[in-house]
Formats: structure tokens, sequence, C-alpha cells
């Protein structure tokens, strides 16, 4: 009786019901087995999860361990790449977990012209990811003037008072730089975003990232955007392109009108 | 259970963000999508990212610990000692050396003095 609850349904996307077969013999997180439960026209795609490793509390500590962290949002992922590969989908994010089967029927229901209207707003669009990349490091020192009045110290003050603003500048240039490629791509998407910049521990560069940009583009166009990435390409600034990737960036919910009901299960 | 070891993030340089398996992508780009964007359900929910966003802010500082690259542009400006609090004492120090400077300056001119006095009285010993 107690124990009755002891499992939940972890939630990885949501795609419309479609003739096509769900992706078989996919495992999840924790390597549970994925399954698709179909309710009022959509498809949310799930693993039964034991709560004593997806409860709230256990994910407090567990989260903090970046190898199970890594390992669960690769399973997570991997899940929604398989999904996306067929049909328009939305990824839901990481660690969305529901009591049971029932619950995810009324959130289909609840929400169901929301996913809908997401859902064709990504049809046979992919997301890539642009970074840019620029070593303020290497930025080419101001001139250094002989000299002066007022002795060596004042000369030191002087000297070190440019190169911050030699970095200042770089910063500017580079921030200018960042702006037009980010306008560049964003006026041959259909829509784009510009995430916040990656910490470099993130990144596993050292340079300063200046765009973290997400770009929706028609599925038959991804060569074509990829030439323009390398066309923005100059000296100075590194771009590194990603994808293509499922939708994440562009399938956000509209806010539900009213707070959502709770326990209608 | 909750040994305050237990929370401490397990960050290995180089391991964390590798790329592994049939998944060319990095990591840190997972990462990033599956915890920040996607769909976010709130209220009739077991459990959601939102409730644990507690233990998120350690992770928020490997995924974020910069709003915008600008952020970061002002986070060294910030730690400069030139343009922080600590330049009063960065100042104070270098009016101090160049009092320092100054005076072996001034002492290096006299021993020159002297050295060009002795030279110049070599060659000609008429002034004694």
């Amino acid at each position: 009786m107690i124990t009755v609850n002891d499992k939940g349904t972890y939630l990885y996307a949501v795609t419309l019901d479609t003739d096509l077969a769900c992706p078989e013999g996919l495992a999840g997180v924790a390597g549970a087995e994925v399954r698709a439960i179909r309710h009022a026209g959509l498809v949310a795609y799930v693993s039964t999860v034991p709560l004593e490793q997806f409860g709230a509390e256990p994910l407090r500590e567990s989260m903090e361990d970046l190898d199970w962290l890594g390992e669960t949002a690769r399973a997570h992922h991997r899940v929604v790449e398989a999904v996306a590969e067929g049909k328009p989908t939305a990824p839901v994010r990481l660690v969305t977990v529901y009591s049971d089967d029932e619950q995810i029927r009324g959130l289909l229901s609840r929400r169901h012209d929301d996913f809908v209207e997401v859902l064709s707003r990504i049809a046979d669009r992919q997301e890539w990811g642009v970074k840019a990349y620029v070593d303020l490091a290497s930025a080419p020192p101001s001139e250094e003037r002989a000299t002066g009045a007022g002795g060596p110290g004042a000369a030191y003050l002087r000297r070190r008072q440019e190169s911050i603003r030699g970095r200042e500048e770089a910063w500017r240039q580079a921030a200018a730089r960042a702006e037009r490629i980010h306008d560049a791509l964003s006026s041959f998407a259909i829509a784009s975003r510009r995430h916040r910049a990656q910490d470099p521990q993130l990144s596993g560069r050292k340079e300063l990232m200046i765009l973290n940009g997400a770009y929706l583009v028609e599925h038959d166009r991804g060569e074509e955007f990829t030439r323009l990435v390398e066309e923005l390409r100059g000296p100075g600034v590194d771009l590194e392109i990603t994808g293509p990737w499922a939708p994440y960036s562009f399938t956000d919910l509209a806010d539900p009108a009213e707070p959502e009901v709770l326990g209608d299960g | 259970m909750t040994e305050a070891s237990r929370f401490t993030p397990a960050v290995r340089p180089g391991s964390s963000v590798a790329s592994a398996g049939r998944e060319s992508a990095n990591l840190g780009d997972i990462l990033e999508r599956v915890l920040d964007r996607g769909v976010v359900i709130a209220g009739d929910i077991r459990v959601n990212l939102l409730d644990i966003e507690l233990l998120t802010i350690k992770l928020r500082l490997v995924i974020a610990s910069v709003d915008t690259a600008r952020e970061m542009g002002i986070d060294w400006w910030e730690h400069d000692p030139w343009l922080t609090g600590n330049n009063r004492g960065l100042l104070e120090e270098n009016r101090r050396l160049r009092a320092r400077l100054t005076a072996m300056e001034e002492q290096q001119a006299l021993v020159l003095e002297e050295e060009q006095a002795l030279e110049s009285d070599r060659p000609d010993d008429h002034r004694e």
C-alpha cells in the first residue's frame, strides 16, 4: 500500500500521433525502456523510473554528481534525438517526472492545443547551434609610447591603462562582430535565439564566447546554413557550428492561462 | 547521507566535457539544452527541474556563470585592482616606489657626478 507510488513516469518528449511507429528497443534514463503513451492525437515518450532514484530528494543529490548527470543527460538526449528523427518533436526538460501514466494523459488533454501549435511551428525544421569565440588575450597591445614625463612609475601606470583600454576596445569590436554574425544567421533562419554565453568550464575553451546562438532552419536548407557559417568566419573570431539538433530552443509552450489544476488523477 | 562532501560536484576537467559514444555532440552542449531549454511543465507533476532549483545553483555556476559575454567583459574589469577599491593601496605603493626611484636616481646622479669629477681630475692635474 505504502509502496504503491514507488515508481514514476519520466517524460522525454511529445509528438503528434502519426502512423510512424515509435522507435523500438530504445533505452532511456537509468537504462529504463522507452514506451509511448498515445492520447488525444499526441504521443508522449516515457519511461517508468524508480522514485528512489528519480524523486526530488535523491535527485537533489545525484544531480550534483556530474558523472551521473552527464549519463542521464545523454540518455535523455538520445531518446529525444531518436524520436525527433522521425517527426516534429517537442523535447521536455530533464527530470520531468509524473506520478503515473494517467497524469501524462491528463497533460496531453489539457495542453493539447499548445503542443499542436508548437509542433506545427517546428515541423520540417531543425535547430543549429553557432558559437563564436574571440581570444582577447591575443588582442594586439596598444601602442607603447616612450617614457614620458612623470618618470618610470607614471609610464608603467599609463601602459597599464592603455592595455586595459585596448582590451575594452577589443571586446567592443568582438561584441559588434557577434552582433553582425547573429544578424546574418537570423535573417537566414526561420527563428533564432541568443543564449547565455557558456562558461569556459563548460565550453572547454579558454577563449571568450561572444555568441551562443540557436537557429531554426528548414530541414532541407541545413547545408546552405553551414555554408553561410563558413562564409562568416574571419580572422580573430572562431565560429563553431553544432547540430542539427532537435528544436530544444524553439518549443516553449505558451504559459497556461490559469494555474494548472492539481490532482486530477 | 547528506554530508557536505556528497554535495560536491564531481567536476573533472577534460572528462566531463569530452564527447563519447554515438553522439558526436559535446556534453556541455547537451547539458545546456536538456537543463536550460525544452518544454517546462509546471503544476500537476511529481518532480520537475524547477523543484530542484536549489541544487542547480552549483550547476548554473558551470552552465551559465555569466549572463552575457558583456558581463564576462565586466568581470575582468571589476577584478582589475587598478580599477577597483584596491587601487588605493596600489597607488599608495606606486607613490612610495616612485619616491624611492627618485631617491635612487638622485643618488645615481651624485655617483655619476663624482665619477665624472674623478675622471676629469686624472688627465690634467693642474687643478690640484
